[in-house]
């Protein structure tokens, strides 16, 4: 599957894996724009409504509490800088195995995410936490480099010990319509994943329409995507409520349709507690509760995780103590 | 794994600053009825909220003259830009006291306060301002140079919207220099007595606005007094025609806004999603109790089914119970008779062999609650798809080409309101010019402006309310 071909061979699609009628969905080229551009559209007005209804309930001291712990239980603790340095991935690993020292009960963070040249450091520093290490293979963030360099990128994250890949789609492709190579780069990088879970991010602020949202989140579905995902944290917008709630709704006509589960992970721009609660409101009615867990919903945040756990402090003491009272790593 | 609880979040109903017994309010005072008091019901807990004092076919009387004499010497002489202003005033204290009222509509009326908050409240405000901004301009709405106005108005309004109502009535009419008599219904006096308060506290002339609580006999002198120039109605098919025998060869200008069954098509290439949405608000928006309700879902075959499952999915997720909490989409029943009202229908529904199905949802021991309800396989025949049940029930019929949309969303005695769901611009408007429908929405539904005319067709009325064409009932053109 190292292909470099840019054109799609019929030959080339594991059709055979996916469930019920998708198989057809994937067959040629035309079949896949068929079916893409054959998904009910996404009414911009409507979308936007429902949104601000969702964010709207009450979420308040017991039920603040057990949101702020399942939030930070689905933080992918990230940090994707030029100047990250081992030093840095240490010290975050350090705040994920244990993110507030005075309180032993605040729950682990499902994953580390750094490049790939930091994962060795990521994968020693969390060793036998459980917590997992996230890498952005796959020529992050613009995703603008030729596919070999692509998987290379992939496998070297994975030898090097990455349990999560998070990989960007082309979006040039994408906006031009040439759907099947995207499609097909996404089934490479599945398979040059290995047993490591693949993170399909569609940077939904370049993909425009929720029209596109949609039908780029299922081509990462068909294509064997484990998670969809919204933003790379470089482009604005990032992750929108109602970006989000599109990709919910994918995720479980998903389910519904094939009876399997696969999860969603919004990122970038989502900073506060009362941010990542409205998500998890929307987890909760737009997909369902099977949803409200780390296997199938991710918040990728590089800042969120402290302002939980000001939160998380402020309704245990029932008072705000301020930002120095939790670790700024 | 543990389920999602939200937190209750009660809207304090101190805020309503519920008292324990009311006035009407007659030429600028509050005054005892010589009517039957009557009591108004909580119909979330079924208490007794307060003593409501009721107009006798006397205080009818007293309150026309009221007006009458206002209207002679006050009122209708006004220059319209002093009108506007105490419009303008009248709509800044709503807006001042938008809490106190969305509190108190909730506890009478039954609605969820954030309907109460964040729509009846607001949109009776802008309905106040959007006519303040005519009061002056009415020599240019184009009914001809110095429209008169018509004189005293007599106004019944019903329990389902009952500021939002009010506002629709009043405020045109006191624009074109009308001056009303305004019998809110019998189950939700409060609110239109706070707005009694209001208009005192906007210093408005005694007898502009007069306010007799009562039930239908009071609405029955009311309309037939023969110093009444203008009856404007909002309610039932069934009380409208009498109104209309009653007026009829007395010369009396009439407006009628009455029942419905709208029908909301969606059609395959629909949004889907947001259709659910849109089915949602046009049918559980306010318990249903909306005559523009969607209460006549008309999918398309080649994708009901998948429609049907996303919408059963969603309306699970709807939270049924206290009308003060700020988590509650679907609130209680506004009274025991049209609980019985919509009981007795939806068994009908069972008995003509439509298939329901009920939200799990959780309902609350005590006050009047009705699960939000979907029947599927129902037939054009059926009494669910001709009657209106003004409930959260809804009724699901299918097509199989676009023809066969139009002409059974047209096949009913009213025409009120009707949806139409597709993304292709085209149909839209091909659907919004066949279907006999006061109002169609696009890819949206229950939406309102005080700019947007508003009336029925057929059963469902006639005249407009709102917008330059709703002037029209108010003004002798």
């Amino acid at each position: 599957m190292a292909s470099t071909s840019t054109t799609t061979e019929a030959s080339d699609r594991t059709a055979s894996a996916l469930p019920g009628d998708l198989s057809d969905a994937v067959r040629d080229d035309a079949s896949l724009r068929r079916f893409l551009h054959g998904l009910p559209g996404v009414d911009q007005v409507g979308v936007e409504q429902r949104s601000a209804g969702l964010a709207t309930r009450s979420i308040k001291k017991a039920a603040k509490l057990w949101a702020i712990d399942t939030a930070i239980s689905m933080v992918d603790l990230t940090t994707l800088e030029g100047a990250d340095t081992p030093g840095k991935v240490r010290s975050l690993a350090a705040k994920a195995r244990r993110p507030d020292s005075d309180y032993p009960d605040v729950p682990q963070v499902a994953a580390l995410c750094v490049y790939p040249d930091l994962v060795e450091v990521a994968v020693d520093a969390v060793r036998g936490s459980g917590i997992g290490v996230a890498s952005v293979a796959t020529a992050f963030p613009a995703g603008r480099a030729h596919r070999d360099v692509k998987l290379s990128d992939t496998r070297f994250a994975v030898a090097a010990g990455a349990t999560e890949i998070d990989m960007v789609i082309d979006r040039g492709a994408f906006l031009t319509g040439r759907y099947g190579q995207v499609f097909e780069e996404i089934q490479a990088v599945k398979q040059a994943c290995g047993s490591a879970h693949l993170k399909v991010i569609l940077e939904t602020g370049e993909l425009a329409t929720y029209d596109n949202v949609r039908r780029a989140s299922w081509l990462a579905l068909l294509a064997g995507g484990d998670f969809i995902k919204t933003s790379t944290g470089k482009v604005s917008p990032a992750a929108t409520l109602p970006v989000t709630q599109v990709m919910l709704q994918a995720v479980r006509d998903w389910h519904d349709r094939t009876g399997e589960y696969r999860g969603v992970k919004p990122a970038g721009g989502i900073r506060t507690t009362k941010d990542a609660i409205r998500h998890l409101v929307a987890v909760h009615e737009v997909a369902g509760a099977d949803w409200l867990t780390p296997d199938l919903f991710r918040l990728g945040a590089s800042s969120l995780l402290t302002d939980l756990l000001m939160q998380r402090r402020a309704q245990r003491n029932g008072h705000y103590s301020g930002p120095d009272y939790v670790t700024v790593d | 794994m543990p389920t999602f609880e939200y937190a209750p979040a009660p809207e304090s109903r101190e805020l309503a600053n519920l008292r324990t017994s009311y006035q009407m309010f007659v030429d600028g005072k509050f005054v005892d009825g010589a009517g039957k008091p009557l009591k108004s019901v909580n119909p979330a807990t079924e208490e007794v909220l307060a003593e409501v004092a009721t107009a006798s076919s006397d205080d009818v009387d007293l309150a026309v003259r009221a007006a009458r004499r206002a209207y002679d010497r006050v009122w209708g002489r006004m220059p319209g830009a002093e009108r506007g202003k105490y419009l303008f005033r009248i709509a800044r204290l709503i807006q001042e006291r938008s809490r106190e009222l969305a509190v108190l509509e909730s506890l009478d009326n039954g609605k969820p306060i954030k309907e109460s908050r964040d729509t009846d409240v607001p949109t009776a405000a802008a309905h106040f301002f959007h006519h303040a901004g005519w009061a002056d301009k009415l020599d240019y709405a184009g009914y001809g140079p110095e429209p008169r106005p018509l004189g005293v108005a007599a106004q019944v309004i019903p329990w389902n919207f009952p500021l939002l109502m009010l506002a629709w009535k009043i405020a045109p009419a006191l624009a074109c220099g009308n001056t009303v008599v305004l019998k809110p219904a019998e189950t939700t006096p409060l609110t239109a007595l706070v707005f009694a308060d209001i208009c005192r506290q906007a210093e408005l002339p005694p007898g502009v606005v007069n306010i007799l609580p009562g039930a239908g006999d009071v609405g029955a002198a009311l309309v037939s007094h023969p110093d009444v120039d203008k009856v404007a109605f909002t309610g039932s098919t069934e009380v409208g025609k009498e109104i209309t025998r009653t007026l009829a060869g007395t010369g009396r200008r009439l407006t009628l806004e009455l029942g419905g069954k709208a029908a909301n098509i969606v059609f395959d290439d629909a949004p889907l999603d947001q259709a659910v949405e849109g089915i949602v608000n046009g049918i559980f928006f306010n318990q249903g109790h909306v005559c523009c309700a969607g209460s006549r879902l008309l999918v398309q075959e080649s994708v009901a089914e998948e429609l049907l499952a996303r919408l059963r999915t969603r309306i699970a997720t709807l939270r049924v119970g206290d009308p003060l909490d700020k988590n509650t989409d679907v609130g209680a029943i506004n009274s025991r008779e049209q609980l019985n009202k919509i009981i007795e229908l939806s068994d009908a529904g069972d008995a003509e062999g439509a298939q329901r199905w009920t939200s799990p949802c959780p309902l609350p021991e005590r006050g009047l609650f009705f699960a939000p309800t979907v029947f599927s396989e129902v037939q054009q025949s059926m009494r669910i798809a001709k009657e209106e049940i003004f409930g959260p029930v809804l009724s699901v019929l299918t097509f199989r080409t676009p023809d066969e949309a139009i002409t059974k969303a047209n096949n009913t005695p009213y025409g009120l309101s009707a949806g139409v769901w597709t993304e292709k611009g085209s149909r839209i408007l091909w659907a919004a010019q066949r279907l006999r429908a006061g109002v169609v929405w696009a890819n949206t539904f229950n939406r309102f402006d005080p700019t947007a005319p508003f009336g029925g067709y057929r059963e469902s009325g006639f005249g407009r309310e709102g917008g330059r064409a709703g002037l029209e009932a108010y003004l002798d053109v």
